[in-house]
């Protein structure tokens, strides 16, 4: 599904991913995490194509296609989705007109008829429910005055509504305490399928105990350092980053 | 264009002919020499049949328009208007428009497309020549056909006619009111509209009378030739309630490129009036040549206690606006408010606010601004909030947010405030805000196009002031105002 090959990319100026390789199979969640500074932001930002974050070697496929050839939006539609650490705020527009533009934009660039406004809710409603998001949030402007555990229920919510092939999820269990954090894990879960991939990014084990992957990645200075199956989360837990060149304390 | 286009479902259904001789005026045919002169204001006067009185009175605008000086201090360029060199009297529409929508201005086309407006009438908009009087007509001019409509007003005793009708029909309100509110000597244009008005619509409503339905421009009669120098006067009785709706959605070509009208609203005791409009003339194209110069004065008197005068606009067209509907809030107890949204795209420039002057006892007024800077355009809010010394316990809040679309428009807020009286409380916010980038990606990260995100983000900025549009208005301006804010991006 998706294929990463020898992945440099720039920040600023700054090289900050140095040959990254990672193939991710439909059906898998792979984990990456790593210290802070490793690079596990940037790739998430790469892959949704924020501008700014300059490709300079490498490709990245993704079901056959060549990402980097797609604007943002382009690969949105494509099925590239990505669960923002820090969810942007749009004063004005209510989540649900948010949800309903995104949604028919996507469908309408698939070719896909757009959901009339009852069908529409009707389906965010019950997806909402799955997440105990309450109606009325999604009533508020988008991301205003939210909770982070509301912020983070939303990208699920947006992640379950868009049906992406591609799920990549950026720290999204920062910021949530234990019972916010289960409801999310518990919204991934029931999004894994055989037809989609999924890219965990995080800094702690704990998340992996609710979303188990398929495999670990611990990403250092751009590059993944270290592959193995989940028993690779637990190890760092009790050693840390350091010999990834984190403090020891980072775990 | 839902609305427009009901109308001209309704037209269709009425015999053409009983319509267009129905309701048509004979003026069509005579126009005056270019240039203006105490002749050709005589000559206005005289073809529209007018007492002595009021020709009297544009003579006197007249002479004082002659002694002024064009202002100069709103923060808009454009060359020098030539006065003598227009035609003050029935334009010559049919001759000098487009010969047919090839010669059109193909952006104003797609707008048009995009409006969903059929080819029959974006040759009327466009101003196509030979195009069918009757669709105009019917567009722009329905009260006459939609006669449930004018037995409903009739049954409730509110008149709502052309000024000229007014001027024959109900001389002593005309003669009462007309320039109470905006003297004949207020300013440059204004007193060249008293001058040489040329049409425009009355409303009287009745002590007491709540107008059971929103009174429309879509619904005036002899729309034709009111466009240059329009002139309207409403007046809502004791305890009466009118809401206006002025303009239309559809981007309109006019070879009038100098638009200068005067509206008057007075509401006497607990009276209220809400006034709304949505200005969308032709805005220039790309280049920013030959787009309307809308140099406008609206004026609310709030003459009685607790009386309300509220104005909503919605600009989007025009090369150049230069309008400030004010509410003088004589009576005690009374209130003003005003509400804009303002966008300027292309090479447009926008100098609009308001004027709120508190003369009454616990006079309150509120402003809500939403002014939107893209493309190379100059939006500038101006505002003035006084209290007079008898003015106790004036309140007002003002609020002034400017979005920024690019980095080569500019936005401006010039607030004036002046307090008089002590007791007065006169809050002002203003903020300015560009799109972010991080807030732009992350809608395209959802699979909208950078115009879709641009319109949804706009949308949520102007929120608060498109709730105080009439709802038919409302779907039809969000729709507006993606339409306007093409291109802003990229």
């Amino acid at each position: 599904m998706l294929e990463i090959k020898n992945l440099h990319a720039n920040v600023a100026g700054n090289e900050i991913l140095k040959g990254l390789d990672l193939t991710l199979p439909a059906g898998e969640v792979h984990a990456i995490m790593g210290p802070n500074g490793s690079g596990k932001s940037t790739l998430a930002y790469v892959l949704a194509g924020k501008e700014d974050y300059e490709v300079t070697e490498g490709s990245i496929t993704f079901k056959g296609k060549d990402l980097l050839e797609m604007d943002p939006s382009e690969r949105a539609i494509a099925g590239v989705f990505l669960a923002f650490q820090y969810p942007m705020e749009i004063p004005g527009v209510a989540t649900m007109t948010f949800l309903r533009s995104a949604v028919n934009a996507v469908r309408k660039a698939r070719g896909e008829e757009e959901l009339s406004t009852p069908d529409f809710l009707r389906e965010a409603k019950a997806k909402a429910k799955d997440l105990k998001i309450d109606v009325e949030m999604l009533r508020r402007p988008l991301n205003v005055g939210f909770s982070g555990g509301e912020k983070k229920r939303n990208e699920i919510l947006q992640m379950a509504l868009l049906e992406p092939g591609l799920c990549v999820l950026d720290e999204t269990d920062s910021g949530l305490d234990i019972d916010a954090l289960r409801i999310v894990a518990d919204g991934v879960n029931g999004l894994r399928s055989k037809e989609r991939a999924m890219l965990v990014i995080t800094h702690y084990q704990r998340l992996l105990d609710y979303i188990v992957p398929d495999k670990v990645h611990v990403m250092s200075a751009g590059r993944i350092a270290r592959s193995g199956g989940p028993e690779l989360a637990h190890e760092l837990e009790k050693s840390g980053y350091a010999e990834f060149g984190g403090e020891a304390t980072a775990a | 264009m839902p609305a427009v286009q009901e109308t001209v479902e309704r037209v269709k259904e009425i015999e053409v002919d009983k319509y267009k001789y129905g309701f048509f005026t004979d003026i069509e045919s005579v126009k005056a020499p270019k240039g203006l002169n105490e002749d050709i204001v005589r000559f206005i006067s005289a073809k529209k049949d007018e007492p002595e009185w009021l020709r009297d009175w544009r003579l006197e605008a007249y002479r004082r328009w002659r002694t002024m000086q064009e202002p100069a201090w709103a923060n808009v360029q454009y060359p020098k208007i030539d006065f003598e060199d227009l035609y003050y009297y029935a334009a010559p529409k049919s001759t000098e428009g487009p010969k047919s929508l090839a010669d059109v201005d193909p952006e104003l086309l797609k707008t048009y497309e995009k409006l969903g407006i059929p080819l029959k009438e974006q040759e009327v908009l466009a101003g196509v020549q030979g195009a069918p009087k009757v669709a105009v007509d019917a567009v722009f001019d329905s009260v006459s056909v939609v006669t449930t409509f004018k037995e409903e007003l009739a049954k409730a005793g509110v008149i709502f006619c052309s000024i000229s009708e007014a001027v024959k029909n109900h001389p002593e309100l005309v003669k009462k009111y007309l320039g109470s509110v905006v003297p004949a000597t207020d300013n440059f244009y204004a007193t060249l509209n008293s001058a040489v008005f040329s049409d425009g619509s009355f409303v009287y409503v009745p002590e007491g009378v709540r107008c059971p339905m929103e009174l429309s421009t879509y619904f005036r009669i002899n729309a034709e030739n009111t466009g240059q120098f329009e002139r309207t006067l409403i007046i809502a009785e004791k305890g009466s309630y009118v809401s206006y709706l002025e303009g239309c959605t559809a981007p309109m070509r006019d070879e009038n490129q100098l638009h200068a009208a005067v509206v008057e609203l007075v509401a006497l005791e607990d009276a209220e009036i809400k006034y709304s409009t949505v200005q969308n003339w032709y805005p220039g194209d790309a280049k920013g040549k030959g787009g309307v110069y809308n140099f406008v004065t609206k004026r609310g008197d709030c003459r009685g206690d607790r009386s309300k005068i509220s104005w909503t606009q919605v600009e989007t067209g025009s090369a150049i606006t230069w309008k400030y509907p004010s509410c003088i809030l004589r009576g005690d107890g009374s209130r003003g408010e005003f509400y804009s949204i303002a966008i300027s795209n292309g090479y447009q420039q926008v100098d609009s606010g308001t004027k709120m002057i508190h003369l009454g006892k616990d006079t309150s007024s509120r402003i809500i601004s939403k002014g939107i800077a893209a493309g190379y355009s100059n939006n500038t809010y101006r505002g003035l909030v006084s209290a007079h010394r008898k003015a106790t316990n004036a309140r007002n809040f003002t609020c002034c947010d400017s979005l920024l679309i690019g980095d080569k428009c500019g936005a401006h807020t010039v607030p004036y405030i002046e307090a008089k009286n002590a007791s007065a409380t006169f809050e002002h916010e203003a903020t300015t805000s560009k799109i972010s980038d991080d807030q732009l990606f992350y809608c395209l990260s959802r699979g909208l196009s950078e115009e879709e995100a641009v319109a949804l983000i706009v949308n949520g900025f102007v929120r608060d002031v498109l709730q105080q549009l009439p709802m038919e208005f409302m779907a039809e301006t969000q729709k507006l105002i993606s339409i306007s804010l093409e291109g802003s991006v990229g």
